[in-house]
């Protein structure tokens, strides 16, 4: 058994747990429900079991380190925190249905990283060989994947008041009428994103701490810290909207879609797009 | 004109404590900071000004695009929001302060009209007894109560975690923590440069900003420089051994400093940050025998140097390469090209030794036969040199961040009051945050009451 087997199982059962949860939400069985939770819960233990394998076979081939050093092992994780966090909303809320626009976002990275990625393990370059890899790359990734499961449920808010409105009054039936009321969707947003911003934070205290013992620097405006910092701001000013009446509801989950747009491109834009420190992704 | 006069400094006030300010300033940074990703910062390269017309270079030239964080309007940015920060805080603190340290002893029943948790209980007892028997109550399942006496009812009072109110502002002071420890970094110490050749020493670096040197007060010397490498050819480790000497005395004696490993001494510390070659420092081996047989000689020559044999010729490197089969791909490891000019001058001739295969000169059929033993080469090392005593004031702002973040996001201040009249409880109960969570807490309270 290889640690890309493991991944395959994985993002196969993710691609099974989409499909039901999409089936749950025309047919509104709950059992059908039931099986896209479990079979993203049982993607997320082989995913697990994938990640600490990838690390062991690190190790075999004599250049070990954490798996949270390239471009193909950050989306791999990334996917993982997604699912993780997930994983504790459905716990925790009971808000299945989330599943459906959640668990799409782990799928795309899964099978990105599966079909159109060098999954070739690489050893470290001096810059990475550092414990504050994994404080920043973890705290990092788990903020980004709150800010997901907020986008996702934005989403669910936007598509749901649109149908609120257009219906007036009425009960809108079909598809929508599974999705929690917007005022749960409004709060679940808001509890995402309160999960994220302390992650968020501290990603990018560990990363200032870590340029800080590395080069002297603990910020230099580099694109990749400027646009932690955007994000951040953004987040910041969806925090202070919220005590504002004007700015619950579709405003807010706009800005948590703008937010969730801006981390993407703070983890893969900058990479393909501009130059610096995090040069990884653009295979530079 | 007074009146004028303080309606404006009142207008003034109440904008610099809005929140609409402060959505609006975070917007705006979050918006003008992505100018800097995209615009190169710095002196503009001569390829990028080719891109973008001359009219665009002014614009960009007069609003400080090329150091945009550095700009007027950007620090001027900063400021307003760091003033909105402090308003806002002065404005609304007083008013939390209050609700922490003057809690509403007294359940009267207009304040429990306001309260969205209430809950009535008939009970047999006078008040006095009911009264002990909920402050035992309270006690066990939820915090130590507050008992105040009035018109013969009993009124008792519990808080959990009142102080968590305040984490919004902690995590506003913290911002203002870093700020100051950024300031502190920028006016008392700096970031410079220093590059050292092996085996030698300095003890002046220079500032990054203006290029100017700056005495260390000790010495630094690099001992040896090594760079190891991945069978893949990727770098692995570079590493410096160096010794630093305070007044004579040797303080670190070849302490290796390699990257994420800094050397630290009086608040200075080193980086490993890059290297070259010093270039016509290295020192190259050999050995030599003659065809016809009789010791081998080793000899050392420095590049640019020319040195006789024994047959009277004499030899020189032109150049080495460390890995030569990225000119001659059927040959691997460390070659040299050598120059031998016959004894008396005659056409010289020029070819390539290689480490790894010994005898391979020996096939060109001269009378000596050369084989490369490798090279010492001399290294510069460079160095980052940093000294900022602001970063343990940000370091200490950082962490009241999270703290802070964590009191404003992950705790409530719970209050619970029960007012005991004869016969009769009555229990009221809010938080400041997380209303769903904090009903199930309370309605397990009613629960325990209940059985009791």
């Amino acid at each position: 058994m290889t640690s890309s087997m493991l991944f395959n199982i994985a993002t196969f059962s993710y691609l099974i747990s989409m499909l039901a949860f999409f089936t749950f939400l025309a047919v509104k069985g709950k059992s059908v429900g039931l099986v896209g939770s479990l079979a993203a819960y049982f993607g997320f233990i082989v995913h697990s079991a994938a990640i600490l394998l990838r690390w062991k076979e690190s190790y075999d081939i004599g250049m070990g380190h954490a798996p949270l050093s390239n471009l193909y092992e950050s989306v791999v994780f990334f996917a993982w925190t997604i699912i993780l966090i997930f994983g504790i909303i459905d716990l925790k809320y009971k808000y299945r249905v989330v599943g459906a626009f959640v668990v799409p976002f782990a799928l795309l990275g899964m099978a990105w990283a599966q079909l159109g990625m060098d999954s070739g393990i690489q050893p470290l370059v001096p810059a990475l060989q550092s414990n504050w890899l994994l404080y920043h790359v973890i705290t990092c990734f788990l903020g980004y994947a709150a800010f997901a499961v907020a986008c996702g449920i934005s989403i669910m808010y936007l598509i749901k008041a649109g149908k609120d409105e257009s219906a007036g009054s009425a009960q809108s039936g079909g598809i929508i009428a599974m999705f929690p009321s917007i005022k749960i969707l409004d709060d679940l947003n808001y509890k995402a994103i309160i999960i994220g911003f302390p992650l968020l934070t501290l990603g990018i205290i560990t990363g200032a701490a870590w340029a800080n013992y590395a080069w002297g620097t603990y910020w230099s405006w580099d694109p990749k810290e400027t646009w932690s910092l955007i994000v951040w701001f953004i987040y910041a000013a969806f925090l202070h909207a919220r005590f504002t009446r004007g700015w619950v509801g579709k405003k807010a989950a706009i800005l948590s879609i703008v937010g969730f747009a801006a981390t993407i491109f703070c983890y893969l834009g900058v990479n393909l797009f501009l130059s610096g420190l995090h040069s990884y992704g653009g295979g530079g | 004109m007074t009146t004028s006069n303080r309606g404006f400094l009142e207008t003034l006030w109440d904008f610099f404590c809005s929140l609409k300010l402060a959505i609006s300033l975070l917007i705006l940074l979050a918006a003008t900071s992505i100018i800097g990703t995209i615009i190169p910062q710095g002196p503009p390269p001569p390829e990028y000004l080719q891109t973008i017309s001359e009219g665009k270079h002014k614009f960009y030239q007069a609003l400080g695009f090329f150091d945009m964080y550095h700009s007027w309007w950007f620090i001027l940015l900063l400021y307003l929001f760091t003033v909105n920060i402090v308003a806002c805080s002065i404005k609304r603190l007083p008013r939390v302060w209050k609700a922490i340290s003057e809690p509403t002893l007294v359940m009267d029943d207009k304040f429990e009209k306001t309260l969205s948790l209430t809950h009535d209980f008939k009970m047999n007892g006078d008040a006095a007894s009911l009264r002990d028997k909920m402050v035992a109550f309270l006690k066990g399942e939820f915090a130590a109560p507050v008992v105040t006496e009035r018109d013969g009812e009993f009124h008792l009072f519990a808080q959990k975690t009142p102080y968590s109110r305040l984490g919004v502002y902690v995590v506003h002071l913290s911002i203002i923590v870093i700020f100051i420890g950024a300031l502190i970094g920028s006016f008392f110490g700096y970031k410079a440069y220093v590059e050292i050749a092996e085996g030698t020493s300095t003890s002046v670096v220079h500032n990054r900003a203006d290029m100017k040197p700056i005495d260390l007060g000790f010495t630094v010397r690099c001992d040896k420089f090594t760079v190891s490498y991945y069978d893949t050819g990727a770098p692995k480790e570079f590493k410096s051994l160096l010794t630093v000497i305070d007044g004579g005395k040797v303080v670190f004696d070849k302490r290796p400093v390699i990257v994420n490993d800094p050397l630290t001494y009086k608040g200075i510390t080193f980086y490993q940050a890059s290297y070259r070659p010093a270039e016509g420092a290295g020192l190259y081996f050999f050995t030599v025998r003659e065809r016809k047989g009789g010791a081998p000689a080793k000899i050392s020559i420095q590049q640019g140097e020319r040195k006789v044999l024994s047959d009277g010729s004499t030899m020189q490197v032109l150049e080495v390469a460390q890995e030569v089969s990225k000119f001659i791909p059927q040959f691997q490891g460390p070659a040299a090209r050598i120059e031998v000019t016959p004894k008396g001058g005659g056409a010289p001739q020029v070819f390539i030794v290689f480490q790894n295969y010994p005898e391979f000169d020996a096939q060109r059929g001269g009378d000596l036969i050369f084989s490369y033993d490798g090279s010492e080469e001399k290294m510069f090392t460079g160095l980052q040199v940093a000294k900022d005593p602001g970063v343990w004031v940000v370091w200490a702002g950082c962490f009241l961040m999270v703290a802070g973040c964590c009191m404003a996001f992950f705790m409530s201040h719970r209050r619970i009051w029960i007012r005991v009249r004869k016969g009769e409880v009555t229990l009221g109960g809010s938080a400041n945050k997380n209303q769903p969570g904090f009903q199930l807490a309370f309605d397990a309270l009613v629960d325990k009451l209940k059985q009791q």
